[in-house]
C-alpha cells in the first residue's frame, strides 16, 4: 500500500505540472469560498456592531414604548398604531410592581423638532428628550463636563438641558458649551452639562450622542399636549428575566389588557434586540450559503470533468502503475487526493481572497468592525476539499478499474 | 445458481518443488462479436528458477497475450497456473496486483518509464505500492540504479536519456524488489542493435547472478541469447528446446 504523504506529493507535483490548467479548473471553488468568508465576515461585522450598540444602552435595562420594537417587515398594523400611549400611570405602576427593579426611568419624547441653535450655528433632528436626574445612570451615559440636571431643577422646570457630543461639536465648536444658551423651538435653555461620546455602534449614528435632555418637568410644561413616553427598568444584576415578567404584568394590568389579547406595548432588552438581529443575519446567511453553493456545485463539476480528462490522458500511466503492483484503492486514492488538493488549494486561495476583501473593506470603512469568522475559514476549507472528493470520487473510481493491459496498450 | 456451483472442477495439481512457472493447459478466449478467438489454446509448460527462456513465434501467435498471463496482468479464460507454488489463475485484481508487485519485474519494448518522474522515482516505484519506507526505498533504488550502470543518472527524467537508458532505468524498476521472475516483452524492439546486445548483456549477467528470465521476441538472435526456446504458432507450443547455449 502507497503513504498518503506519497500520494499528496504525487498530487502536488501533477497539480504543478498542470499549472494553467489547474488554476482555472478551481476558479468555481476559489470563487466560492471567497463569498463565503466575505459574507461570514460582513454578518459577524453587523452582528459586532449591532451588539456594541445596544449593550451601549445597558444590558441591564427593559425598555417599554407603544410600538414593538427591534426589525420590522412592513408596516405596523393598525391595532398597533392605535394603541395608548405609555402614561405617567403606566411608570407608576412599573415602579410599584416591578421588585427586582433597581430603578425605572421615565423619558418624554416625541414632539417633532426640525432643529436648535445657538447663534448662527443649528443641528438639525436633535434628539429632544424630557427625562429624569438618573438618566445617565439608566441609560450607561456619564457626563463627560459639567453635571446633570438635580431633582430640584426638575420640580421647578428648570431651562437648562445637558446635550450629546455631537450637539456640543456641532452648536459650540472649539468653545466650552457649559452655560451657553441654546434654542429649541423659540424657548431658551442653559447648557449645563455635555455627555461622554457613546462608543460607536457602526449602524447609523449614535442616537444618544444627538440628545438635548432636559427635565421631565420642563418638557411637560413646553409641549402639555406630547404624551409619549418611554421606560428604562434597570434590572439587579442577574434578574433580567424576572424584571421582563414583572414589568410586563404590571403595565398589562395597569393598561387593562385583557388576558386572551398581545401586549399594548413594545418590550424589549438589549439581548432580545441582539436576538432579533442574529435571526435576521442568520436568515441572509442561508440565503448565501445556498448562493456560494450553486458556485462550489460548479466548481466542483468543473473538477470531475478536468479529473475524467486527466485519467484518460494518464491511462498509459495508470497501467504502468497497476502493472508494478498498484492496488485499485492506491489508483483511488491517488486521483482522489489529486482532486481533493486541487479544490483544496482553491479553498486556500478563496480564503486568502475573503482576508483580503475583508482588509479592503476595513480600509474603506474602518468603523464597521468586520472580521473572518473561524467558522467561516474551517467551513471554507472543508467544503473545498469535499467537493474535491466528492466530484472527484468517480473518475478515481474509473481509474481504479482500468484492466492494466488495455492501460497498457492506450497511446 | 446452486447447479452451477455443482459442476465439479478437478482440483488442479500443484507443480513440483523447484518449478517457479507452471501453466496447466492454458487457454485464452476473445470474444468478437459471434466469433471466438482463442489467443491461447490449451499451454501447458513448466519453467525452473534460473533458467532463461525464450518465448517466439510470429506476429499474430498468442506471445503478447501469454505473456500477459505469465505476467499476471490478465486471467485465464480456463486452465490453471501457478507461480512460485501460489495458484494465481483464480486470483482477484488485487491479489494479482500483490503477486506483480512481489514476483514479476516487467520489461517491455516501450520502457513504460513514468514521464514525469526522475530515474530514481521511477525505480522507486514498485516499492511505494508494497509500504518500503522512504529511506530504505531510496538506498534500495540507488543500489539497482548502481546495477545497470547508471547510478550518476538518477536525478533525470526519461526524455533526458537515450533509450538503452531508458531501458536500463526499467530493468532497474524491475530488479528493485528482487523478483522471482524478470518478464521482458521485446526488450530490444525500440533499441538499436548495439544498444539492443548491450542489454542482452545485461540479461546475461542478471541472469548468471541467479534471476530467471523469460523474454518474449520475435528475433531469433535475441532468443540466441536464451538458454531454451518456446516456440508458439496458432496459441499453441509449437516447439519447446534447448539452445546452444544451454549446456
Ligand atoms: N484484446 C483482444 N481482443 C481480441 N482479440 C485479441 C485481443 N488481444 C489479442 N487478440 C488476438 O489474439 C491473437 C494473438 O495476439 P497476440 O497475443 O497479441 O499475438 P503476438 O503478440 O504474438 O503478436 C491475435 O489474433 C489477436 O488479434
Ligand atoms: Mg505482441
Amino acid at each position: 500500500m502507497s503513504s498518503f504523504r506519497e500520494n499528496l506529493r504525487l498530487a502536488l507535483g501533477t497539480i504543478n505540472s498542470n499549472k494553467t490548467r489547474s488554476v482555472l479548473t478551481i476558479l468555481g471553488v476559489v470563487i466560492g469560498v471567497t463569498c463565503v468568508i466575505l459574507i461570514g465576515s460582513i454578518l459577524t461585522g453587523m452582528n459586532r456592531s449591532i451588539t456594541q450598540s445596544l449593550e451601549g444602552f445597558g444590558v441591564n435595562n427593559v425598555f417599554v414604548q407603544k410600538m414593538n420594537m427591534g426589525p420590522r417587515n412592513g408596516r405596523p398594523s393598525r391595532s398597533e398604531r392605535t394603541r395608548k400611549p405609555i402614561s405617567y400611570e403606566n411608570y407608576e405602576a412599573v415602579k410599584e410592581g416591578c421588585k427586582v427593579c433597581s430603578q425605572v426611568l421615565l423619558t418624554i419624547y416625541g414632539q417633532t423638532i426640525s432643529k436648535a441653535s445657538y447663534k448662527s450655528l443649528e443641528m438639525l433632528n436633535p434628539d429632544f428628550q424630557g427625562t429624569y436626574p438618573n438618566f445617565p445612570d439608566v441609560m450607561n451615559m456619564s457626563v463627560r463636563s459639567g453635571r446633570m440636571f438635580t431633582e430640584g431643577e426638575n420640580s421647578h422646570s428648570a431651562a437648562v438641558c445637558v446635550i450629546g457630543n455631537d450637539v456640543a461639536d456641532t452648536l459650540f465648536p472649539g468653545q466650552d458649551p457649559i452655560g451657553k444658551p441654546v434654542m429649541v423651538n423659540e424657548h431658551t435653555f442653559e447648557v449645563i452639562g455635555v455627555f461622554e461620546k457613546k462608543k460607536q455602534g457602526s449602524v447609523g449614528e449614535n442616537s444618544q450622542d444627538t440628545t438635548i435632555a432636559v427635565p421631565y418637568e420642563t418638557y411637560r410644561k413646553m409641549f402639555p399636549s406630547n404624551k409619549e413616553h418611554f421606560l428604562a427598568a434597570q434590572s439587579m444584576q442577574g434578574h433580567l428575566d424576572e424584571a421582563v415578567d414583572q414589568v410586563r404584568a404590571a403595565l398589562r394590568r395597569s393598561r387593562r389588557d385583557k388576558y386572551d389579547e398581545q401586549d399594548s406595548f413594545g418590550i424589549a432588552t438589549a439581548e432580545s434586540f441582539i436576538e432579533q438581529f442574529h435571526a435576521l443575519t442568520g436568515g441572509v446567511a442561508a440565503v448565501m450559503i445556498v448562493i456560494s453553493s450553486i458556485g462550489l456545485l460548479v466548481g466542483g463539476i468543473g473538477v470531475m470533468n478536468i479529473m475524467l480528462v486527466s485519467v484518460t490522458e494518464r491511462t498509459r500511466e495508470i497501467g504502468i502503475r497497476k502493472a508494478i503492483g498498484a492496488k485499485r484503492h492506491d489508483i483511488t486514492l491517488q486521483f482522489l487526493l489529486e482532486a481533493a488538493a486541487l479544490t483544496g488549494l482553491g479553498g486556500l486561495i478563496g480564503i486568502l481572497a475573503g482576508f483580503m476583501g475583508a482588509g479592503i473593506i476595513k480600509l474603506i470603512s474602518p468603523d464597521f468592525p468586520i472580521s473572518v469568522p473561524l467558522w467561516g475559514v474551517a467551513a471554507g476549507l472543508i467544503v473545498s476539499v469535499s467537493v474535491g472528493v466528492f466530484f472527484g470520487l468517480w473518475p478515481a473510481m474509473k481509474a481504479a478499474r482500468l484492466d492494466p493491459v488495455e492501460a497498457l496498450r492506450y497511446e | 445458481m446452486a447447479t452451477a456451483n455443482l459442476e465439479i472442477k478437478p482440483t488442479p495439481v500443484p507443480p513440483p518443488a523447484g518449478v517457479l512457472i507452471h501453466t496447466d493447459d492454458l487457454w485464452k478466449t476473445y470474444q468478437m462479436g459471434s466469433t471466438e478467438i482463442h489467443a491461447v489454446q490449451g499451454v501447458s509448460i513448466s519453467i525452473r528458477r534460473n533458467e532463461y527462456v525464450a518465448i517466439m513465434g510470429p506476429s499474430g501467435s498468442g506471445k503478447s497475450t501469454l505473456m500477459n498471463l505469465i505476467g499476471c496482468l490478465d486471467t485465464p479464460s480456463k486452465g490453471a497456473y501457478w507461480i512460485n507454488n501460489r495458484l494465481v489463475s483464480e486470483m482477484n485484481d488485487d491479489e494479482l496486483a500483490y503477486i506483480r508487485n512481489k514476483e514479476i519485474g516487467f520489461v517491455f519494448q516501450t520502457f513504460n518509464l513514468l514521464a514525469r518522474a526522475t530515474a530514481l522515482h521511477n525505480v522507486e516505484l514498485p516499492l511505494i505500492y508494497n509500504g518500503t519506507p522512504a529511506d530504505k526505498r531510496i538506498e534500495r533504488a540507488k543500489e539497482s540504479l548502481r546495477l545497470v550502470d547508471l547510478a550518476e543518472r538518477m536525478d533525470h527524467r526519461p526524455n533526458e536519456l537515450s533509450g538503452g537508458q531508458r531501458q536500463r532505468v526499467a530493468i532497474a524498476r524491475a530488479l528493485v524488489n528482487s523478483p522471482s521472475l524478470i518478464l521482458a516483452d521485446e526488450p530490444t524492439g525500440n533499441l538499436d542493435s548495439k544498444t539492443g546486445v548491450e542489454i542482452m548483456a545485461l540479461f546475461d549477467e542478471l541472469h548468471r547472478q541467479g534471476n530467471t528470465i523469460v523474454v518474449v521476441t520475435h528475433e531469433h538472435d535475441i532468443a540466441e541469447y536464451a538458454h531454451r526456446v518456446i516456440q508458439i504458432r496458432d496459441g499453441k507450443v509449437f516447439k519447446d528446446e534447448p539452445t546452444a547455449r544451454a549446456k
